[in-house]
Parts: C-alpha cells; sequence; structure tokens
C-alpha cells in the first residue's frame, strides 16, 4: 500500500501540468498544422483547400512587408538596445553615488505596460505639438515625421521599444560585468593595455553569452510586436508598420480566415526558432 | 569637475527614462487647451480629464477585472508550479525526464503558432467573453516550473526527511515545509506571473468583447484607439497614467524584488 501510493504521487502532482500541456500546448500545435490545410471561418464546416494557403503565403504581399518591417526593426533595435545597455551598464559598474537611483530609473519603463508607453510616445511623436518635434525646432532643426513618414515610422517604434527594454538589458549586462575577473583587468594595466583594448579582448568575451541573451530576446521581442503598432499606427503609413503578430490578428480576427492566419502563425513560429538557432551557432562561432 | 561633468550626464540619462512619465502625469492633469504646449509646469491643474474618462469608461471595474485575473492566474502558477517543481527535484519516477523535456519545449515555443488555435478551443469550449478565458490559459507555465524546480533542488534532504517521518505527505511537504523556505522563490515566479498577467492586451482583446470583462490595459487600449476618447489628448493620457499607477506603486515598495526577478529570467539557463 504504502510502496503503491509512493509511486503515484509523482504523476498525481504532474497530473494538472499534463492534462494543461496537452489541452493548450499539444493540441494547438497539431491543431495549428492542420489548419493550414483548410479554409474556415470557424462558423461554417472546415474546408480543404491542399497546399493553398502556403501558396498564398509566397505570394502575399502584406506578408512580405510585415517580414520586412520585422526586419528593419531588428536592425535598428538590435545594435541599439546592445550600444546604449552596454554603455550605461559600463558606467554604473563604477563606483558611483546612488547607482540604486540610476538603476532603478533606467529600469522603470521595463516594468510599465507596452500600453502605457505607446499611448505616451504616441503623443511624444506628435508631429505638430509633439514634445520631441518641439525640442528639434527650439535647437533650430526641422521637423521630423515620426509617425507619419512611412520610412520613419518603424525605426520610430524601433527607438520607442529599446527605451522600454534598454533598463533589462542593462541589469542583464551589469550581471555579465561583475562576472569578469577583477585581476584579467590589473594584468592589462601592467601590460599597459588602454581602456578600447581591455574592453575589446577583455569586457566583451566575456560578456559574449550576455551578448546572445540580448540579441535572442530582441528577436523574439520584434517578431512579438503587436501593442505598439495597433495602437500606434495600425499597421501604416502604407503599412509601413505591420507586424508579423498585427498581421496573424487581422487575418484572424478582422477577416477570420482561421486557416490562413494559422499558416502565418506557423511560418512566423517556424522562422522565429530557426534565427534564433542561427544566431546561436552564429556567436558561439565567433567566439 | 570631471566628476561633476560625469554626473550632469548620468543625470541627464536617468531624465531620458524619467521625464517622459512626469511629463504624462503633468499632461493628464492640464487644462487640455495646454497640452499641446506643455513642456514643464502647467499653469494650472485640473481633474478634467479624469472626471471625463471616469464617464467613459467603466474603468474600476476594469481595474477589479485585472486584479482578480492576475491574483487567480499568479495563484495558479504558484501552486502548480510548484507541486511540478518539487516532482522534478525530489521525486524519482519513470517519465521524469520526458515531463522535464515538455517543460523545455513548452517555454521555447513561440506563441504564434498556438494563438489560433487556442481561441479556437475558448469558441468550442464557450469561454468567450468569460473570466475562464482569461484565467485557465495562464494557470500554468514553464518558467514558474523551472524557477521552482531549480530552488527546490537546493533545498537540504534533511528537512524533507524529518517532515516524513512527521508523518507529512507529499502536499504537506511542498506547501507547509518548502514554501515557508522558498520565499525568493515564490516572490520571483509571483512578481513574473502578476506582471506578465496585468500587462497582457493581445489575448484579452482576442477572448473578450463585453466592456464589463474587459481587463483595464485592454479597455485603456480600445479607448485610445477607438472613438470614445474623441482625439481629446487628456483623457487618453489620464487613463494611460491610470493604468500605469498599480504596478509603479508596487515597484517603489518592491523594486529590488523586480529589478531581480526580471533580471532571473534571462540568467536561468
Amino acid at each position: 500500500m504504502n510502496i503503491n501510493s509512493k509511486k503515484i504521487v509523482p504523476y498525481f502532482l504532474v497530473s494538472p501540468y499534463i492534462i494543461y500541456f496537452l489541452i493548450f500546448i499539444a493540441f494547438p500545435v497539431v491543431f495549428s498544422v492542420v489548419l493550414t490545410f483548410h479554409k474556415w471561418n470557424i462558423i461554417s464546416p472546415m474546408q480543404y483547400t491542399g497546399l493553398t494557403n502556403y501558396v498564398h503565403l509566397i505570394h502575399d504581399e502584406f506578408f512580405l512587408k510585415s517580414l520586412g518591417n520585422t526586419l528593419i526593426f531588428l536592425v535598428i533595435h538590435i545594435p541599439l538596445q546592445i550600444i546604449i545597455a552596454l554603455f550605461l551598464a559600463e558606467i554604473l559598474n563604477q563606483h558611483i553615488k546612488f547607482r540604486g537611483f540610476f538603476r532603478a530609473a533606467f529600469f522603470l519603463p521595463v516594468i510599465v505596460s507596452g500600453v502605457v508607453v505607446t499611448i505616451l510616445w504616441q503623443q511624444l511623436y506628435g508631429f505638430d505639438t509633439g514634445l520631441l518635434n518641439r525640442i528639434l525646432i527650439f535647437l533650430g532643426l526641422g521637423r521630423v515625421g515620426w509617425l507619419v513618414n512611412p520610412s520613419m515610422a518603424m525605426p520610430s517604434i524601433a527607438i520607442m521599444a529599446t527605451w522600454k527594454n534598454v533598463g533589462l538589458y542593462i541589469i542583464l549586462f551589469l550581471v555579465g560585468l561583475q562576472t569578469v575577473p577583477k585581476n584579467y583587468y590589473e594584468a592589462a594595466d601592467l601590460e599597459g593595455a588602454t581602456h578600447w583594448q581591455k574592453f575589446k579582448s577583455i569586457t566583451l568575451p566575456m560578456i559574449n553569452p550576455t551578448i546572445f541573451m540580448v540579441v535572442v530576446l530582441s528577436t523574439i521581442g520584434g517578431f512579438s510586436l503587436f501593442i505598439e503598432p495597433y495602437i500606434m499606427t495600425g499597421g501604416g503609413p502604407l503599412n509601413s508598420t505591420l507586424s508579423a503578430v498585427l498581421y496573424i490578428y487581422k487575418q484572424g480576427f478582422f477577416y477570420y480566415h482561421m486557416g490562413y492566419s494559422a499558416t502565418l502563425g506557423l511560418f512566423f513560429a517556424v522562422l522565429i526558432l530557426g534565427v534564433v538557432m542561427f544566431q546561436k551557432k552564429f556567436i558561439e562561432k565567433d567566439k | 569637475m570631471k566628476r561633476i561633468i560625469f554626473y550632469i550626464f548620468l543625470c541627464l540619462c536617468a531624465l531620458v527614462f524619467l521625464y517622459p512619465f512626469i511629463w504624462m502625469l503633468l499632461a493628464s492633469l492640464s487644462p487640455e487647451n495646454e497640452i499641446g504646449a506643455l513642456t514643464f509646469l502647467p499653469t494650472s491643474l485640473s481633474l478634467n480629464s479624469y472626471a471625463q474618462m471616469l464617464s467613459k469608461i467603466p474603468i474600476t471595474r476594469a481595474f477589479i477585472n485585472s486584479m482578480f485575473v492576475s491574483s487567480m492566474v499568479t495563484l495558479g502558477v504558484l501552486v502548480f508550479g510548484s507541486m511540478v517543481g518539487y516532482a522534478l527535484s525530489r521525486l524519482e519516477f519513470r517519465g521524469r525526464n520526458l515531463i522535464f523535456f515538455i517543460v523545455i519545449f513548452t517555454m521555447t515555443l513561440p506563441f504564434q503558432i498556438t494563438l489560433i488555435p487556442q481561441y479556437i478551443l475558448m469558441v468550442k469550449f464557450g469561454w468567450v467573453d468569460t473570466y475562464w478565458a482569461l484565467i485557465v490559459p495562464g494557470l500554468m507555465n514553464a518558467l514558474g516550473i523551472i524557477l521552482f524546480r531549480q530552488y527546490f533542488k537546493s533545498i537540504p534532504q534533511d528537512l524533507i526527511d524529518a517532515a516524513r517521518i512527521d508523518g507529512c505527505g507529499d502536499l504537506q511537504i511542498i506547501f507547509r515545509i518548502l514554501w515557508p523556505n522558498s520565499l525568493p522563490a515564490l516572490v520571483t515566479v509571483g512578481i513574473l506571473t502578476f506582471m506578465t498577467s496585468w500587462n497582457d492586451v493581445l489575448w484579452p482583446l482576442i477572448v473578450i468583447r463585453n466592456d464589463h470583462l474587459m481587463t483595464m490595459p485592454q479597455l485603456v487600449t480600445l479607448f485610445a484607439v477607438g472613438g470614445a476618447a474623441e482625439s481629446q489628448l487628456g483623457v487618453k493620457l489620464a487613463a494611460a497614467t491610470l493604468l500605469a499607477l498599480p504596478i509603479v506603486i508596487a515597484y517603489l515598495f518592491f523594486q529590488k524584488y523586480f529589478i531581480q526577478s526580471m533580471a532571473s529570467t534571462g540568467i536561468k539557463e
């Protein structure tokens, strides 16, 4: 009896999770693959359409646009994020007063809802009376069409996202920097190394894993952009801020194209996993 | 001298992160016609924007909804997460590695793939426009399991053995022996789960259409995007300020724990 119950206990403890996994993860993954071969608006019966969704995907200009937009976002967001985070982390890693205050200040946007940040920045980015353009005018520069200029809108969102997330990466880099043994720098000092040499040959290799993490998290973030374009631009102007998730959302809950929307979701999920694996290889090789 | 310039620079950096929030608060308290020119102090304070917002949307109800949903989700993640984390770290059983593999798989799986099928499940369960849709899919998550598993590993076996001799069952061991000794893990998982749930907008937008069941970020989003704000800046900013307030207040008190918790998601492996 005792031996029997001892054998059952572990399964009893994990059973809620197994049930959860089967219903909310395993079934959806399998079903999403099934959906990609069908046309369905939930109400009428499912209609088998073979590879139509996949064929449509390759020729869909909005899909290609959302892919390109994500690329623009990542190309701006990732370097900006790493440079600013590393720079501020280096500063915070020195002996400074009120370090706790500065750390808390940089971190504040991280904890605030993306909805708040987006509504706020929408006003800051305003063309006529937005704070940023008023500062530019004050400095004697011209207005920038932050959200109204199609080639500027996605970079504007990338800048805002950097402002929101950089605090987290400052903390991660700070943790990374503190793992670098002090005597490495002392040895380099004896050799007469410059600041830049020390940074390049000691700091950078030591925090490589942190950089990888920042790249991966930012990439996932770029493919998950939704609320920012949803509130700020609705995907415009001229679809220049149509993001991957916003497009999945529009296809699914605007047009009720469940099959096609699932195809987009499956494609982007596979793409994210592929890109992350590629980044892992690339950065580890670089080491 | 160099030191002073350094600190001035650092303060400017901090201002870049803080000032937009200060501006938002001031703008929400300004008369509507002054917001466009507002850079620092408004000439007069007015609660007009807040009054208008309160009359337009059920924001108090949304606040209660969000509180309820996020609390239930957090409770679920803490209870179920520690049960699975305990089994994975402290018990020997066939299939343990498989379950750990499943947890890791779930964590790496991008949500884009499950979004549409999960919505269809909600439709088939009849959960659209109910609290069930907001709570049940969030009751468990991989990160909670992993963090608990890791933390429980560090607890001395003697403690568990002693409890067993006293006749404690496994559930009692988890909730009466391990929990009081795992406060850092409980705080980390609690903060992360609560914040993620509180800030989520995409899922509520998909499964809730009824004003009175909406979560706070969802209601504020629809207010800002839809016509209800009638392009009045002050009203939008007042809604955003109220939405930020609960988390910012919690952050002021538990700042250290917020930063530690968020940082630990990155350092998990």
